[in-house]
């Protein structure tokens, strides 16, 4: 007990300035486009390739020293754009999307050491952003365990509700499902209320 | 003995439906749930547990389950169970008890069970013969 005590005290007075954020999601969600948002806005630079075919980043990777200021802060993040989490994966899928069998059986086996390194992750950060397509149903085991995960490490989180631009968007859906967590609609695509999102990561992970 | 204490089954239209008791999780350890389920599973059966698995055990069953992953195989699971509920009192907070409540969970084999509609209270599902 006591130790628990001291640690909580000795965060409230530490500032802390340095965080490994990771960026979490199911795939398709728009991880690798708002990570390649927020390292261009701040870098110039890019992360990763995006795709319409899901499963397209099978590697997590990690930019280093990503200085955000927002809100009157100055926040340095390391950011760790992670593979889609699933529960299931079937190569069966990857050809409807045209891929020929090898190459979507070869999608499929890297996609899922994917998600065994976005799994590993997770004990490696000190907050996270949660990616949620705002057009789907937000209740998925993935945002669940993800969410679950946070809350039993007592760990920052922020959930972007992402695809705004999309007509048939409710990030208000999102927000009722998990009303005691921080949300920001953004369009990672567009830029949309991108500012927010950067005031947001300043106040949760700073 | 356990099995008949602590486990009733139901046989659905060729396929089976176990009901797992909290009684029965509660003697097992991490590994052994995982492994539990994941034996069950890929056994084609559909498991609906009392109560659930810790988030960090539900990481460990993603990464497991993974593993399991085979072309023309085992393409994985279905999983739902409703959001886990913290204990949000003083007194767990001060003494760091970690209280996360988990909650009604069903698993299956991907190709078989299939969730339609999921909400904060209830979750309905499909349970498909191949």
């Amino acid at each position: 007990m006591p130790i628990k005590l001291f640690s909580w005290i000795k965060k409230l007075f530490k500032k802390k300035r340095m965080a490994r954020i990771g960026i979490y999601g199911p795939p398709n969600a728009g991880k690798t486009t708002l990570a390649n948002r927020i390292v261009r806005d701040w870098t110039g630079d890019a992360v990763g390739p995006v795709s319409h075919i899901p499963h397209e980043t099978r590697r997590a990777r990690r930019r280093e020293d990503i200085t955000i200021e927002a809100n009157g802060r100055t926040i340095t993040l390391d950011i760790v754009d992670t593979p889609g989490l699933a529960t299931k994966i079937d190569f069966h899928e990857f050809m409807r999307y045209g891929l020929e069998e090898d190459e979507a059986k070869r999608r499929a086996k890297e996609a899922t050491e994917g998600v065994i390194e976005a799994v590993k992750w997770l004990e490696d950060l000190d907050g996270v952003i949660l990616v949620m397509d705002a057009t789907e149903d937000p209740f998925t085991q993935v945002n669940v365990t993800v969410i679950g995960n946070m809350e039993a490490r007592h760990l920052p989180m922020l959930i972007a509700a992402n695809k705004i631009d999309l007509p048939e968007a409710s990030p208000t859906r999102i927000r009722s499902a998990f009303p005691q967590h921080t949300l920001v609609p953004i369009s990672a695509l567009e830029g949309e209320n991108i500012e927010t999102l950067y005031d947001e990561i300043a106040n949760r992970f700073g | 003995m356990t099995r008949k204490k602590n486990q009733t089954t139901t046989r659905v239209q060729g396929v089976e439906l176990d009901f797992i008791s909290e009684d029965k999780l509660a003697t097992m350890t991490a590994i052994e749930k995982i492994r539990f389920i994941l034996d069950e599973v890929r056994s084609s059966k559909i498991l609906v547990l009392e109560r659930g698995l810790t988030p960090e055990e539900e990481a460990k069953l993603i990464e497991l389950t993974m593993i399991e992953i085979t072309p023309d195989g085992f393409s994985g699971i279905e999983i739902e169970s409703y959001p886990t509920k913290q204990n949000t009192s003083i007194f767990g907070k001060i003494f760091g008890k970690n209280t996360t409540r988990t909650r009604l969970t069903v698993i299956g084999p991907a190709d078989k069970l299939k969730t339609i509609k999921k909400d904060r209270d209830m979750i309905t599902a499909i349970v498909t013969k191949q």
